[in-house]
């Protein structure tokens, strides 16, 4: 069975979270580490996928300033998203050549993961054609955006457990104008940790792995 | 030349869209290195380089979307503009010069584009082109370009794209009467092509507005939309909401608008002639026992229009129906709608006349099988009993009803009963 190490990272803003997922693209490519799924929170930030158009963020830039919100351009597909504290965020660095050459097989696995994960809370989570993501009753619970170098994955999905939705008001996001939700606002009282674990065993089943988990400092000696 | 093409992404994907050239012409690549970005379903790929050389040609512009396997750019085997004809027993020897210029031209100068010459015939040396890329042909196809005609710059005296863009420019300036001598022209450059100022800006359309659309064409071609115009004196609700505006404003802290009363009047009407609260579905008639009114709302900054739906309005007075309209317009902007607040609707009302309009012809919101259009309140000098002349405040209310289920006289009936609520408005708002 193919394997993947899961790492948690905790607590880490976006920039060094994408310093640790660059890295790890390298030493995917040249074939060093195996697979990985990176899962971590991010303080308030909102990031601009390469197809972002600014208008859809709709505060001024010293508005979220003053909120403590960051704003990151970042190299994924997709257009403007929001992750902030609450949001069980993660990162597939994965190899498609040894799965499937295909982007939307691999879109929709991330799709089939999140919504086998939150299947466990008692949720049905739905596609809408042309609307990456899952949706439960029309509204938005996770999102989803990629990128992909010699078909090797970074960047991921972000879960909304107990996000504070307000948030969102500041962006529109990825362009449309559709609610957002999140597992608490759902009526979940689901923990972070029961929910990692449940996206931990519907992510090892979509994709066929064998996870294994590996601590934060087995990063930093590498 | 290698072609670079839009790979294929997977089983289901048909097209992605070229978002970034990480590279200009002109520069060298390496096989392997990322050469450009696409995007399909959000998933941004990097695209190596299918072989090292030089990127000659970007065929496909940042921001198109295009099929798979379309050729998006062609890379050349060697340093320089355009890939050389292959001259192995030459690789030291100098470009070979530009071919003569034909003899009774007076100043060809470096000019190497001339518009075609009047009189004499081309040299031999330029009858055969040489060899031609595909984009040059396709060029020379849709312009009706004989490529004879053209000087190649490219190695070999090769056309390149440069050269027939360059012609095509010249060939839209009158030729000057008499060639001015151009002073010290001897070592000028080879003339750019010309660049035209964007005519039109492309934008893709957002997801909204793809919506919108859809709807619209949609109720077009489902409904046999015909409008009707009633005329409405508004003077007694106008006066009524002068009266309690101010303390309206007060007490419930949103302002006072006409359209509640014609909300009030609409769900009156509504109840009394049921079939316009209908909808259609196959052959039968759907007669819905609740009025939910749809108001038409336009999103800030002419970005779209929502239509949230006021529930069951006809058991609301008009301060329940401001402040239902005032909630869910205010939300509306706000873009916090839930999925079904913007659902369920019976009949709409779009308030355009807020805008000045006076009377328009809106378009059915399906599968609802009428609207009505308020225009905006104005004060008219009319003929009233008696003969004589006074001002009154009016109001023009344009139904558009679908004729398929609801006959003209009976959407006129409708109209009379809206009007005659409004013009006969009895009762204190508070």
């Amino acid at each position: 069975m193919r394997k993947c190490e899961l790492r948690d990272l905790g607590w880490m803003p976006w920039r060094d979270a994408f310093a640790v997922q660059r890295s790890l693209v390298d030493q995917r490519k040249q074939g060093l580490i195996p697979d990985q799924l990176l899962i971590v929170e991010h303080p308030h930030v909102i990031t601009l996928g390469r197809n972002a158009c600014e208008s859809n963020v709709l505060a001024a830039p010293e508005v979220l300033e003053r909120m403590g919100v960051a704003v990151e351009p970042a190299d994924r597909g997709g257009d403007v998203t929001y992750h902030g504290p609450g949001q069980v965020v993660g990162y597939p660095i994965l190899d498609l050549k040894e799965w499937k050459r295909d982007v939307g097989a691999y879109v929709r696995g991330l799709e089939q993961a999140l919504i086998d994960a939150i299947a466990r809370f008692g949720f049905a989570g739905e596609r809408i054609a042309g609307m990456t993501g899952v949706w439960v009753r029309g509204s938005k619970v996770a999102a989803i955006g990629v990128h992909l170098s010699r078909w090797v994955t970074s960047h991921g999905f972000a879960l909304n457990v107990d996000t504070d939705l307000s948030y969102f008001r500041y962006i529109v996001p990825c362009g449309l104008s559709r609610p957002v939700t999140s597992l608490r606002d759902l009526g979940s009282a689901a923990g972070r940790e029961q929910v990692i674990q449940a996206l931990k065993d519907a992510f090892a089943r979509v994709f066929d792995y064998e996870i294994l988990e590996c601590d934060r400092s087995s990063l930093e000696t590498r | 030349m290698t072609d670079v093409v839009m790979p294929q992404m997977g089983e289901s994907i048909v097209e992605g869209t070229l978002t970034k050239w990480l590279k200009k012409v002109g520069d060298r690549v390496e096989r392997d290195e990322p050469l450009f970005e696409i995007s399909t379903d959000k998933v941004d790929s990097e695209i190596p380089a299918p072989s090292a050389g030089v990127l000659a040609e970007i065929l496909v512009a940042e921001g198109t979307t295009v099929g798979i396997n379309t050729i998006v750019g062609r890379i050349g085997d060697s340093a320089g503009a355009a890939a050389p004809a292959p001259a192995p027993a030459k690789a030291a020897a100098p470009p070979p010069p530009p071919p003569p210029p034909p003899p009774p031209q007076p100043a060809p100068i470096a000019t190497p584009v001339q518009p075609p010459p009047p009189g004499p015939p081309a040299p031999p040396a330029q009858e055969d082109p040489g060899p031609l890329s595909p984009l040059v042909r396709r060029m020379a196809r849709e312009h009706g370009i004989d490529l004879a005609k053209i000087t190649g710059t490219g190695a070999g005296g090769r056309i390149t794209k440069q050269d027939v863009e360059a012609h095509l420019a010249t060939r839209t300036v009158p030729a000057p009467a008499a060639a001015p001598p151009p002073p010290a022209a001897v070592s000028a450059p080879p003339p750019l092509p010309r660049v035209e100022p964007a005519r039109a800006r492309v934008e893709p359309m957002s997801t909204m507005r793809k919506k919108i659309a859809e709807h619209m064409i949609f109720s077009k071609r489902t409904s046999a939309h015909v409008t009707t115009v009633h005329k409405a004196d508004m003077t007694k609700v106008a006066k009524l909401r002068e009266k309690s505006k101010a303390e309206f404003q007060a007490r419930y802290g949103f302002g006072l608008t006409f359209l509640p009363f014609v909300a009030r009047a609409a769900a009156e009407a509504l109840r009394a002639y049921p079939v316009v609260n209908a909808s259609i579905d196959g052959d039968n008639v759907i007669y819905h026992n609740e009025v939910n009114l749809g108001i038409a709302v336009a999103l800030d900054g002419g970005n779209g229009l929502i239509v949230p739906v006021i529930r069951r309005a006809d058991e609301m007075n008009v301060v329940g129906l401001q402040r239902s309209i005032a909630d869910l317009a205010g939300r509306a902007r706000g873009k916090q709608l839930k999925p079904d607040e913007v659902s369920g609707g019976t009949f709409s009302i779009t308030n355009f006349g807020s805008f000045g309009s006076i009377f328009a012809t809106p378009v059915i919101n399906q599968p609802q099988v009428a609207i009505l259009g308020v225009g905006a309140v104005e004060k008219t000098p009319v003929v009233v009993e008696g003969d004589a002349i006074a001002i009154r405040s009016i109001a023009y209310l344009a139904l558009t009803f679908d004729h398929r289920l609801i006959d003209g006289a009976m959407a006129d009936q409708f109209c009379q009963k809206v009007k005659s609520v409004l013009e006969n408005w009895s009762g204190e708002v508070l």
